[in-house]
């Protein structure tokens, strides 16, 4: 029918130049998601990613496909909006741990309770490095940064369990570094009709260097998910379909259990909501399209003259 | 038994009662009635934001005023000559409005001790004298209309007793010879699956009419004869209505698909909730976690190639801003409903202002014009929502329209526009042309920017809110840019085609009056009322706040004095003082209601 797209990595990558700070995870992170486009099999016109505020925000830049670098947080409901006008798009959005789960958390929840057609990629680096490393959400707590000389004080969220509480119908996770295991995730997540959440173990190594050395450097820790199978000596057997199972396995910690689990942790198979919304207006339009003439005469009328 | 029939020019009524009472939906099948009898009429709804506040207070009294003529009217009326009061709370809330002479239609039966004392009367006021000087109906409408239902089976006391509101309406139906038939249709549609509930609401209706026919309390019977407005397909239409019917009429022009992101806020879910039944037109809404992700999903819909809109009052815009920021720096299109309603903070949701106009002007960081349409009445919202979109698909542009509480709950007969004579809005996306894509070079014209929609081969680019460098739109930090590029800005909204303002001149006058949006039908009803009286007067309206019409320095030189009424502490009067150099002196209330005409005439006539 088609001929079939031969694209490379090289194809995604756009001719702006990457100005992360050397040694930063993110990139490894580009490299791996540039090498991953071509299996999607769509035009690169047909992808597009999306934004916030952040390191990780500067992502699209550095894609050749379409993009928008947005405002803090709001990079889900931008893609909401996009992905349920044009269902025939893929659309990603790029998000770190302060944008998604402090200013962006209200979008990020209701995105996944929606299961609108996105695949939503968190860098997660337990760390704010655009602003120069103040604590995030997500570091533990005690952290001494510049804005908490005396250690922090607040408990951080688990960003799986926030995203399985937000029923979220595929739960993910990969290390920056971790090329196949991160591959595996995209893949998966992209072929997941509805919300994709995968958290991605990023390194800063300027603000919040070691962070995940513990399952990064040290790959004894790494716990790979298999369907079906025993995961690791945690005593669960693993069911993506399972929502307590993947909640128990979103509390699986180095220092409960001395692994960190990685791969899929959950994906059911949901309507997803742009295909329902289109549902409705196709049963709309097969009843008939609209006569714009009857509907602003529409009610009681009367005629003068 | 026929009474004789007065012949009156127009009339005001005013339906006052609890919440509970259904004042708005008797207010509104009257208006039907009205509507059918060829007069032209204005509305006022004005009720609390509470649904239901404790029965019988004062701050629960609900009310609907409608002011019909056999002649070109322009308000809802500065006072009533009928006032229906379901209660003692009322009254008490109405009386004031009312003039001395006027008639005043009671339910006897309410005025029970418990709700004298619940409105805060000491005496009953049927019985002192304090009512001495209108003409008072004091009618046991709730006994009678209980009394009519008690054969119904199937309807309880209770039931029968929220019947009154239709006794009251059958009752004044009577009274000025309204047509009866569409009442009785919409109650048997609207309480279909409730037959008992139909016959029960259809029969007090009836009662109420035939007790007017018969009751020797009302002698005459008025007749307010037909306006003889433009001819053509008439109906009635609120500010809201109209609204949406715009911008789905803007799709159609346009052939883009509407994508509304909206978070429910008063007074603007009304458009949400219409545009929500139209999915014949492939209408997409979105109701959104909140009032951010409302205008972020537009946003994200007009990146894709939709007409993105979102609707908001102040509370939410305020929460907006950023991302309508972002559109400014994106170029993108978007249109931004602002319902306006009385403020700061929540203010009081229910009420009309004109208190953002400074807001969606300036109300962003940085230098970020964005420009600025309100509607006049409520029929010309349908025009505003079309113009608004047209300028946001034309100049690729955020585009705010200013409505308010009085426009978009107020209804006025609205001659049915023919949409074949609609002009379309022509949107090119761009195309690969085998050059390297510039995402920011300028349509010479307009200074519009290519609007390239994914999905396009050749053209995939990537935009954001960091300053862009001119044509190529890549990031730049570089001050000359930044420069060009916030002049660039500034000069395509400037540049915005609008047209020029209209003035209604009157040989000789020397004073202007100059307002915006939906004080219009006000102003105008004052302005006529100084030269009914002899008095010689100017009266100009701006639809467009930003770019102002190009003549309007002109205009406003032209004249000695300028007056800007406006519901609010002078915000317009701040604009054309600093744009055009002009002494214009305010007229300024903040109450939460509308102007009246007669205020507008003391405020011009104390200048003239």
């Amino acid at each position: 029918m088609t001929t079939e797209l031969k694209l490379t990595a090289k194809e995604f990558k756009s001719d702006q130049e990457v100005r992360w700070c050397p040694g930063c995870g993110d990139y490894a992170i580009l490299a791996a998601v540039q090498s991953f486009m071509p299996e999607l099999g769509l035009e690169r016109e047909r992808i597009v990613f999306v934004s916030g505020i952040g390191c990780a925000a500067r992502f699209p830049y550095y894609m050749q496909t379409y993009g928008m670098h947005s405002i803090h947080g709001r990079a889900p409901a931008i893609a909401t909006g996009l992905a349920v006008s044009r269902p025939d798009l893929s659309v990603w959005v790029v998000s770190g741990d302060g944008d998604a789960l402090s200013i962006g958390g209200n979008h990020l929840i209701h995105a996944l309770r929606r299961n609108v057609n996105i695949k939503i990629l968190m860098f997660n680096n337990q760390i704010y490095g655009l602003t120069k490393g103040q604590y995030s959400p997500t570091s533990e707590q005690g952290k001494v940064t510049g804005s908490t000389p005396f250690g922090s004080v607040d408990y951080p969220f688990n960003p799986l369990s926030v995203a399985l509480g937000a029923e979220a119908t595929f739960v993910a996770r990969a290390i920056d570094t971790d090329k196949p295991g991160l591959t595996g995730v995209l893949r998966r997540a992209a072929s997941h009709q509805g919300t994709a959440f995968v958290e991605i173990l990023q390194n800063c190594n300027i603000y919040n260097d070691g962070a995940f050395d513990v399952v990064r450097d040290q790959k004894e820790n790494r716990l790979y998910l298999e369907h079906g199978a025993p995961a690791g000596d945690t005593g669960i057997t693993h069911d993506e379909q399972d929502f307590a199972t993947a909640f128990a396995l979103s509390r699986v910690t180095v220092e409960s259990h001395g692994v960190v689990p990685l791969g899929v942790f959950r994906d059911v198979q949901r309507p997803s909501y742009d295909e329902l919304a289109q549902s409705q207006l196709d049963r709309a339009a097969k009843a008939g399209a609209g006569d714009l003439q009857a509907l602003v005469g529409s009610g009681d009328t009367w005629s003068i003259g | 038994m026929t009474k004789p029939v007065e012949q009156l020019e127009s009339v005001v009524i005013r339906f006052a009662g609890d919440s509970g009472d259904g004042m708005q939906l008797t207010g509104g099948r009257f208006t039907t009635e009205t509507a059918l009898t060829g007069n032209d009429l204005a509305t006022f709804p004005d009720f609390p934001a509470e649904i239901r506040a404790p029965a019988g207070s004062l701050p629960g009294v609900s009310g609907f005023q409608l002011h019909f003529a056999d002649h070109d009217i322009l308000t809802p009326g500065d006072q009533p000559d009928v006032l229906v009061a379901m209660n003692p709370a009322a009254l008490k809330t109405n009386l004031a409005d009312l003039p001395k002479g006027a008639t005043l239609i009671v339910d006897l039966d309410a005025f029970t001790s418990r709700n004298l004392q619940k409105a805060g009367y000491e005496t009953n006021p049927l019985e002192d004298s304090s009512l001495e000087g209108w003409q008072v109906h004091a009618v046991p409408l709730t006994t009678m209309t209980v009394g009519a239902l008690k054969e119904i089976d199937g309807v309880t006391p209770r039931e029968a007793e929220r019947a009154k509101n239709m006794f009251a309406l059958g009752l004044m139906s009577w009274l000025y010879g309204r047509p009866i038939e569409s009442t009785i249709d919409f109650l048997q549609t609207k309480f279909a699956k409730r037959p008992a509930i139909a016959e029960a609401n259809v029969k007090a209706f009836n009662t109420g009419y035939h007790f007017g026919e018969t009751s020797e309390t009302f002698a005459v019977q008025y007749e307010v004869k037909p306006a003889k407005l433009e001819p053509g397909l008439y109906r009635q239409i609120t500010g809201n209505t109209a609204l949406s019917y715009g911008l789905i009429a803007a799709s159609k022009l346009s052939g883009l698909p509407l994508f509304l992101g909206a978070y429910p806020i008063t007074p603007a879910s009304s458009i949400l909730e219409e545009l929500a039944r139209h999915k014949s037109f492939g209408v997409r809404t979105f109701q959104a976690e909140d009032e951010i992700a409302a205008v972020g999903a537009a946003l994200g819909a007009s990146f894709g190639g939709a007409l993105g809109v979102t609707t908001s009052a102040g509370p939410g815009v305020v929460l907006k801003s950023e991302t309508i920021g972002l559109a400014v720096a994106l170029e993108l299109p978007l249109v931004i409903i602002d319902v306006q309603r009385a403020g700061p903070s929540t203010g009081m949701p229910t009420k009309p202002e004109q208190g953002d106009l400074l807001l969606v002007l300036f109300g962003r960081n940085s230098e970020s014009p964005v420009p600025v349409l309100a509607p006049a009445t409520p029929g010309d919202c349908f025009h505003a929502a079309i113009e608004a979109a047209r300028v946001a698909l034309t100049y690729r542009t955020p585009v705010y329209l200013l409505s308010d509480a009085y426009l978009a709950n107020g209804a006025e007969p609205w001659k049915v526009p023919d949409v074949a004579s609609l002009e379309s809005i022509d949107v090119a996306f761009a195309e690969a042309n085998g050059q390297p894509f510039r995402p920011y070079r300028r349509d010479p014209a307009t200074l519009a920017r290519p609007w390239a929609i994914p999905g396009t081969p050749g053209l995939e680019h990537r935009i954001g809110g960091l300053e862009k460098q001119n044509e190529t739109g890549n990031v730049s930090y570089d001050p000359d840019n930044h420069d060009l590029m916030t002049r660039l800005r500034a000069q395509k909204v400037a540049g915005v085609k609008v047209p020029d303002l209209e003035v209604d001149h009157q040989e000789g006058a020397d004073v202007l009056v100059l307002s915006w949006g939906g004080t219009y039908g006000p102003v105008h009803a004052g302005v006529r009322r100084v030269r009914a009286g002899g008095g010689k007067v100017a009266h100009a309206h701006l639809r467009w706040l930003n770019p102002f019409p190009a003549n309007t320095g002109h205009v406003l030189r032209s004249y000695d004095r300028v007056l800007v009424p406006e519901l609010n502490l002078g915000q317009l009067l701040k604009l054309v003082r600093a744009e055009y150099l002009v002494d214009a002196v305010g007229y300024n209330r903040v109450s939460g209601q509308p102007f009246k005409a007669g205020e507008i005439a003391s405020a011009v006539e104390a200048i003239l």
